[in-house]
């Protein structure tokens, strides 16, 4: 056992007993839910089958139902997918990376950072495969042996690059995720009553006895497939942005790409950890393990990841005046002045200003404030792709390709419609599985605990 | 044939669980099993239970992947249908390196994390429909059991130690029987 520094916060307020962990986490699984859940619940449904009709509708006429055009031949399409892949990147961030820094106050927020990062890559991958224009055909993607002269998907291109990527991506995700959870479905297979219940967690539990060897296997496997997934999670956005900066479209070629595009996504995701945790700890009553302590840890991550968004802007401007290639000045020049100026503005606001409240202790210790500006910076991350990719497109070298862009109604309804994907599957997440990683949180009890450090503070004196 | 008495040693806390296990393991009491609600760090060496080679079982499937990648990229792109793309020839592997990492680095991670996960799962038979491993079901929540076979002298040994350690409960489960090895 090894005592922690008394200077340090401790992660776990009140007097908690290895018992009191159980009974409150297993408290959602076992109770019934209240009437916030279910109205929750019926908005997401209702939007996520708005969005299945959507999507139904693209599928039966093509994609010419939606906004893109000659010219503006990406738009929300891939602006969707990014922005939902940039925000799984906070869960594999927060899982893997701070297991390597040996942060544990990754422990109350890793379990439902990672179910966020495997909802927000199944939101990304619907765009991806409906883009394609014919999604029936998107097994061509993949190395197949097929009839058409043994022809074989174009290895050079990061386009098939971001499909091993982000496959790789999901199905490490879910891997990580799941072992995870097996001890913690066992202690819910141990404690329920109901037969039903029990039978089914049993099913998912794999049988899991926490005899010692088990143990020692399973932290070597979080270890290893941690230091595993920590480059892959930085591949993941890097490729995603080679989409982008391996063309030559002015406003996209930039070697500035890659770490742009992966602060960014951390900057997002960890708002989305933000919005998800603070409405989590509050209508499940976990206030005791994700404490303020924790948001305010989170949002200094926002502040630096923020404040690296916010240079790779000015950086972008810099190196275009700098060039002295017109295309290139032009490019910055139209997204920050041109007709669509307003969503250049709204990204700025919301990734670069905003943030920075975040410096006064006040306010990043300050739930309402924190919920509020986590949604704007979602809304800032999504209005950054879109100005990455829309007024790029309407502006590119030829004067007589240029051309305007707005949505449709279809385009709006897929969009909506994955949110809705996302909150059905996150509200349902929350009542059937364990919101919070419970046998590594019990293994810092003594440690981090309050009640314990205030025991241990007392001994030395 | 011998007999030997099966023993549950029930503790509800970590700390004199590893002591009662360097106190048996001293006095020559070899421990079957320990389960514990959570990872307890140190538990292995005290227990005697040897570094897990899981992490070389990754490594193994990690240069497993990265070959197999490397071996179909060059079948695709280079044997079996080379093309000029953008002017970047598919004359000979090396040349065209730099395209290829990023794939070579996915299959990596891909077999080294679901091969390594899959060796983890099946090692310790985890599998949908197994039989929980525990004894007791209070060891996924807050007791800590640790679980013997002893012959009838060392029972009394153990159960002296257990219960000098503090042990809440000391369950006697029956016998087994164990065919001697010719």
């Amino acid at each position: 056992m090894h005592a922690e520094s008394q200077i340090r916060e401790p992660l776990i307020l009140g007097n908690k007993t290895y018992r009191n962990i159980t009974d409150d986490i297993i408290a959602p699984i076992e109770g019934k839910a209240n009437r916030l859940w279910y109205v929750l619940f019926t908005i997401s449904v209702l939007a996520f089958m708005w969005g299945i009709g959507c999507l139904s509708y693209t599928i039966g006429v093509g994609i010419g139902a939606w906004g893109s055009n000659n010219g503006v031949d990406w738009a929300w399409d891939i602006t969707n997918f990014v922005w939902w892949i940039g925000i799984g990147h906070a869960g594999t961030l927060i899982s893997a990376v701070l297991l390597l820094f040996r942060q544990k106050w990754r422990m109350a927020i890793n379990r439902s950072a990672e179910a966020m990062t495997i909802f927000a890559v199944l939101c990304a991958a619907i765009f991806v495969t409906l883009h394609t224009g014919r999604p029936w055909l998107d097994y061509m993607l993949f190395p197949l042996p097929n009839q058409f002269g043994s022809l074989w998907p174009n290895f050079n291109s990061p386009l098939l690059w971001d499909v091993f990527a982000v496959s790789t991506y999901a199905t490490v995700s879910i891997v990580f995720w799941y072992i995870g959870l097996i001890p913690d479905f066992a202690m819910i297979r141990d404690r329920v009553v109901k037969p039903r219940m029990k039978k089914a967690y049993a099913l998912l539990s794999f049988g899991w006895g926490g005899s010692v060897r088990h143990w020692s296997r399973f932290e070597e496997v979080s270890l290893v497939l941690a230091g595993l997934s920590t480059p892959l999670v930085f591949s993941v956005h890097s490729i995603v942005s080679f989409d982008f900066a391996t063309s030559i479209v002015p406003g996209w070629h930039t070697t500035i790409f890659p770490p742009y595009f992966v602060s960014g996504a951390v900057f997002s995701g960890f708002a989305m950890v933000l919005t998800l945790m603070i409405i989590i700890r509050k209508v499940y009553k976990l206030e005791a393990y994700i404490t303020i302590k924790h948001i305010e840890y989170m949002n200094i991550v926002i502040i630096v990841t923020g404040s690296i968004v916010g240079v790779a802007y000015l950086t972008e401007l810099f190196v275009a005046w700098y060039s002295g290639v017109e295309w290139e000045q032009y490019a910055f020049l139209n997204r920050a002045t041109g007709p669509m100026w307003w969503s250049y503005a709204a990204m700025m606001t919301c990734n670069v200003i905003s943030p920075q409240l975040f410096w006064f202790k006040k306010l990043r210790t300050s739930i309402p404030f924190t919920f509020v500006l986590s949604i704007v910076v979602n809304i800032g991350m999504w209005f950054e792709r879109f100005v990455i990719i829309v007024p790029t497109l309407c502006r590119t070298y030829l004067p007589s390709t240029w051309n305007s862009y707005s949505p449709t109604f279809i385009d709006v309804g897929i969009f909506v419609g994955t949110i809705g994907m996302f909150f059905t599957l996150f509200l349902l997440y929350s009542r059937t599985f364990p919101v919070i990683a419970q046998a590594e949180l019990k293994s810092i009890l003594k440690a981090s605990g309050e009640e314990h450090k205030k025991l241990a503070a007392n001994a030395h004196h | 044939m011998a007999t030997k008495q099966i023993i549950h040693g029930i503790y509800s806390d970590e700390v004199p669980l590893l002591e009662a296990c360097s106190k048996l393991r001293a006095s020559g009491i070899r421990i079957k099993d320990v389960f514990t609600p959570f990872p307890v760090h140190g538990i292995d060496p005290i227990v005697g239970v040897p570094r897990t080679r899981i992490a070389i079982c990754a490594f193994i499937y990690g240069i497993t992947g990265l070959s197999l990648a490397t071996l179909m990229m060059w079948y695709m792109m280079i044997h079996d249908w080379p093309n000029d793309i953008g002017g970047k020839p598919n004359w000979e592997y090396y040349t065209n390196i730099p395209a290829f990492i990023p794939i070579s680095f996915e299959a990596t991670v891909f077999c080294a994390a679901h091969g390594m996960s899959l060796t983890y799962l099946l090692r310790c038979w985890l599998v949908p429909g197994a039989k929980a491993k525990n004894p007791d079901p209070r060891t996924t929540d807050d007791k800590f059991m640790i679980y013997l076979e002893l012959s009838d002298e060392q029972s009394k040994k153990a159960d002296e130690i257990l219960r000098s350690t503090g042990a809440e409960e000391v369950n006697y489960k029956g016998t087994i029987t164990i065919e001697p090895k010719y």
